[in-house]
């Protein structure tokens, strides 16, 4: 447990600072994700310990998002002068790329040079 | 007495506990609502212990930074949780090799779509520059969406919640675009929901099938790093043309 905490650590100050170092407009901890998910290929996968902590912090997932969530308090007005181009926005935008990427992905899938397996 | 219970108040809602504990009470509470209904997607416990905090706040006129003080240890998590993306991905190697090219041309395609119809929307509907900028990472997970949105100058915490409110859109609405589009593999309807709706989309997704599931946790990951490295370039590019 406390183990697998300090590698996601580890691996998040890692990213931290490739990201500043470099000036990379890519958050640390997906840097980190990145680095975690080539380390794993390389290392043939989590061991116990890394998979079960991970999937303990994963499962619980969405209790992380609320305290962020909460701050829509400060933008209430910001929301309340903006809320027809954001309803319209978020609605017709999260159907379209739905579509979108359902449709191109049928259309690869049966194209025969995506075919080999 | 009412002036003991004052300074009680005044003293508990000063301190760090006071926001912690709130936040994980609501969220236990919320969780408990959302299984109560059988799972719907309408029911979804970050918007219920959301609007719940919100409401407890206000009411008891907290300031969120007073809240936050509690809040940021749980916050602080996301960090790590973001890392830890990289175990569910890695367990996807496989087929996402045997499927490697066209999954990489729909995620491209998807993630341009999510941000380049957000932004047209709201720009022809006459959002602020800030607010464009806000709901353009609305498709990807929440800890990567408020990093791209705070780098390119959006309002990470309205993103916050666009992320949350598109998720839900994305779980309830997906079934409907599949039925008049007939998409019927899941390995396409579980990444294509997984691209538009990050986590809740995944969520939902593995409620239809382990396979749905599995690819939309994929597309999730995928499409945070995509997002986070194209659209800083993309907003930049096209911040000449629109403001």
């Amino acid at each position: 447990m406390i183990g697998a905490l300090s590698l996601l650590l580890v691996f998040q100050l890692i990213g931290e600072v490739i990201a500043r170092a470099f000036n990379w407009p890519i958050p640390g901890p997906v840097i980190g994700m990145g680095l975690l998910f080539v380390t794993l290929i390389l290392r043939d996968g989590p061991d116990e310990e890394l998979h079960r902590t991970t999937g303990h912090l994963l499962q619980h997932l969405s209790l992380l998002f609320v305290p962020a969530g909460v701050g829509v308090m400060l933008y209430f007005q910001l929301m309340a002068d903006a809320w027809l181009p954001l309803a319209v926005s978020l609605v017709v935008s999260t159907f379209i790329t739905i579509a979108v990427t359902a449709l191109v992905l049928r259309v690869l899938i049966r194209h025969p040079a995506a075919r080999e397996k | 007495m009412p002036s003991r219970l004052t300074e009680i108040w005044v003293y508990l809602a000063a301190s760090p506990l006071f926001g912690l504990t709130l936040t994980l009470l609501a969220y236990q509470g919320a969780f408990w609502l959302y299984r109560r209904t059988g799972s719907h997607p309408l029911a979804n416990p970050v918007m219920l212990a959301v609007a719940m905090l919100v409401s407890i706040l206000w009411i008891t006129g907290t300031p969120y930074r007073s809240y936050f003080d509690g809040a940021q240890f749980v916050h602080f998590l996301l960090g790590p949780a973001t890392v830890a993306l990289a175990i569910p991905l890695h367990a996807q190697f496989r087929r996402l090799r045997a499927m490697a090219l066209p999954l990489l041309v729909a995620l491209v395609a998807g993630s341009l779509t999510a941000a380049l119809s957000a932004v047209a929307v709201g720009y022809w509907l006459g959002a602020s520059k800030a607010v464009l900028l806000s709901l353009a990472p609305k498709s990807v997970t929440t800890p990567i969406a408020m990093g791209i949105a705070e780098r390119i100058g959006g309002l990470p915490s309205l993103t916050a919640v666009l992320v949350i409110i598109t998720g839900i859109l994305g779980a309830v609405g997906a079934r409907y675009v599949y039925q008049a589009l007939r998409i019927e593999d899941q390995a396409t309807r579980g990444f294509a929901l997984g691209i538009a709706s990050h986590g809740i989309g995944t969520a939902r997704a593995f409620q239809e099938s382990e396979q749905a599931g599995a690819f939309a946790a994929l597309a999730m990951g995928l499409n945070g790093l995509v997002t986070a490295a194209l659209l800083p370039l993309v907003m930049a590019w096209l911040g000449r043309w629109l403001y």
